[in-house]
């Protein structure tokens, strides 16, 4: 598909927050990579610690964060290592981020051209009619009509998602590496969700950015993303291909995640949903953070963490369940259809190998 | 606009016509007479002098005599100083206070944006501490009080300006610096709260994720948005200053309105209480109508909200 290029890696990353209330380990042993134009989709519920990672990447995490261990390597250069002249030289540069929120995240006195001009000036040292006029591209870009006399107006005149448009016109105007995007459809309504996404996935072939993509939305992920990270208590515990993790999914969690997703095949009118609540990270549980709420914990969840553990040379996941020892367990039948039609995928792709030879003989 | 700008002044109007009414009445219900020395003077004597002033009419229609006077322009003349019309002794007086009021609420507010800013941008460090000790002391203690400290430490002891009196700029530092306390604290409480939220704002994190240094994202983003709802409270400061003169100016012995106001209360000179009333009034609510455009200006949410309605 693409060349494989990294252009960041996330090693070991493990985030403390210094609170009153006592040290909580916001994230923990985080690694993961990302490739040139790839889509990694980081999935998880409230909390997880999705926007902490993305925050240190970004070099935005609060004054009380303390980075315990780890590196985030963008090409050559550590993040964490950086001055705070050197990340904000690439924050909106080489790396930006669109927000959860478009009616909060654009400055409500200023109008919306120059909100987007901005990162011209500070980065390139652009003047200020110049970045304006590119501004205007990149609103055509990202579909804002009329731009030519909408630059003018202020972000209380738009609705939520041109709001959103304009953000991501803020984030692209540098044409960034990476984009970190933070649930950006989250406080949209479904119909324009659909728009963003789409706008995201054209403006993404269109300038071969990479895309962190966070959610706790697995319907948005299977559109967008080619790898998923599913975290939960601020651990990863399940990394893959887009196709691995919601056909293929080994570990537990990642089955509750797809289960309480509804499919057009849920003929139910109930909803599964996983019992109990996240851990607290103040104290997270001795062993797997996930056994107290998983129906198949086995004793030793409850003692030791689980490594990870190899599926396929891109699929791992961090359960005891897929140690050779571990018994056999039936996962939940909506797993098993999902498995199915994964591996009948995998035979009609083998299929599909074979058909172009005999297309060129028929020629 | 014009719209709105008559419906406001229609509004402004009529206060003026409210607190005229009521308070020529309650003035009315004041113990004691405009005369000085009544005891001495006899009954007949004392309903010569109430003839005179139109004092001996019954009261409503004093008040409406009053009413009718006031809008030709004529405010009748003072008891206190005889053959003084009340709009000599106001207008002879008034520029005194003014520059007072104007110079308190400039230095109190620019002060006290650059405090509340800073305590926000430096929050929970001493600095934050120290400003935020400035902005209580600043609304618990009470004008005259500050005033006097003012004028023995730095009026007597320091000898660096003149302790009372009026005559040039440098008898009008003292004064400012205590009326302008109030005003002071009152913004740098109020600058700080804003700025707080501001800073705390996606809009700024945002900025920052623009690679937008920390201080620019304050200079550019946070502090438009954190004084433009400051213009809100420049009615009450107005009304700070306006009742701290009159006790201010006593103290400095400055002789300006609110001085004036103080004595034609003491002495029961009723057209100088009338007037000065409403002229404290049209001045609070020039200040409120002004605050209320600049806010529609400065701010463009409102703005638009306006030119549709």
């Amino acid at each position: 598909m693409e060349s494989k290029e990294k252009i960041l890696e996330v090693k070991d990353l493990t985030i403390n927050f210094n609170t009153y209330a006592g040290t909580v380990k916001a994230i923990r042993d985080v690694s993961f990579d990302l490739n040139k134009g790839e889509t990694l989709a980081i999935v998880g519920e409230s909390g997880s610690g999705k926007t902490v990672t993305t925050r240190s990447i970004m070099g935005l995490n609060a004054s009380n964060a303390d980075v315990a261990k780890g590196s985030i390597m963008f090409h050559d250069k550590d993040i964490l290592k950086m001055s705070d002249k050197e990340i904000e030289a690439m924050r909106g540069a080489e790396i930006a981020e669109i927000f959860q929120d478009p009616m909060t995240s654009l400055d409500p006195t200023m109008k919306i051209g120059r909100q987007i001009a901005e990162p011209l000036m500070i980065h390139k040292g652009m003047k200020k009619d110049k970045a304006m006029s590119q501004a205007l591209e990149m609103m055509k870009l990202v579909g804002i009509t009329d731009a030519e006399h909408r630059i003018n107006d202020y972000p209380h005149q738009f609705s939520g998602g041109m709001r959103q448009r304009i953000v991501i016109a803020i984030a692209l105007i540098n044409y960034p590496e990476i984009i970190i995007a933070d649930e950006p459809t989250t406080a949209l309504d479904v119909t324009i969700q659909a728009q963003i996404l789409r706008l995201m996935k054209e403006l993404q072939d269109k300038i071969s950015t990479s895309i962190i993509f966070i959610t706790h939305d697995l319907g948005v992920v299977a559109g967008m993303a080619d790898r998923v990270a599913v975290m939960y208590a601020g651990k990863i515990v399940e990394f893959g291909t887009v196709d691995e993790i919601f056909y293929d999914p080994k570990h537990p969690y990642t089955w509750g995640l797809l289960n309480s997703m509804p499919t057009m095949d849920t003929a139910d009118d109930s909803l599964p949903s996983i019992p109990g609540t996240p851990p607290d990270l103040l104290d997270p549980p001795k062993g797997d953070s996930f056994a107290p709420r998983n129906a198949y914990a086995m004793k030793i969840d409850t003692e030791q963490e689980p490594p990870f553990f190899k599926v396929s040379d891109t699929h791992y996941a961090a359960t005891w369940l897929l140690h050779p020892d571990a018994p056999e367990v039936t996962p939940p039948a909506q797993i098993i259809e999902r498995q199915k039609k994964y591996k009948e995928m995998q035979q009609e792709l083998a299929e599909e190998a074979k058909k172009p030879v005999k297309e060129e003989e028929e020629l | 606009m014009a719209r709105y700008l008559g419906k406001r002044i229609f509004y402004l109007v009529l206060t003026l016509f409210i607190v005229t009414t009521l308070t020529f009445f309650l003035m009315k219900l004041m113990p004691g007479t405009p005369l000085t020395n009544q005891e001495k003077l006899s009954p007949s004597q004392i309903h010569l002098i109430y003839k005179q002033y139109g004092l001996d009419k019954p009261v409503w229609l004093q008040y409406i005599e009053y009413l009718i006077n006031a809008t030709h322009g004529d405010f009748g003349t003072s008891f206190q100083f005889s053959d003084q019309p009340v709009s000599y002794l106001i207008s002879s007086r008034i520029g005194a206070s003014i520059q007072l009021g104007v110079q308190a609420m400039v230095l109190g507010v620019i002060v006290g944006i650059v405090i509340g800013a800073f305590g926000a941008v430096k929050r929970n460090t001493w600095m934050d501490s120290a400003t935020t000790i400035i902005s209580i002391l600043g609304i618990s203690i009470p004008s005259f009080v500050l005033a006097v400290v003012l004028q023995y430490f730095i009026g007597l002891k320091l000898g660096w300006f003149p302790i009372a009196d009026w005559g040039g700029f440098s008898y009008t530092v003292l004064p400012t610096l205590a009326l302008a306390m109030a005003p002071l604290a009152e913004s740098a409480r109020f600058v700080r709260t804003e700025m707080v939220d501001v800073l705390s704002s996606d809009y700024i994190e945002l900025a920052r994720a623009k690679g937008m240094s920390k201080t620019g994202v304050i200079y550019h983003h946070a502090l438009r948005n954190s004084l433009i709802p400051l213009v809100t409270i420049i009615g009450p400061v107005a009304v700070n200053i306006m009742t701290g003169s009159m006790v201010i100016e006593n103290i400095f012995s400055i002789p300006g309105i609110g001085n004036q106001f103080v004595q034609s209360v003491l002495t029961n000179d009723y057209p100088t209480i009338m007037g000065l009333t409403i002229v404290y009034c049209f001045m609070l609510t020039v200040v409120l109508l002004l605050t209320d455009i600049v806010y529609g200006i400065i701010d463009p949410r409102i703005r638009i909200t306006e030119n549709r309605g």
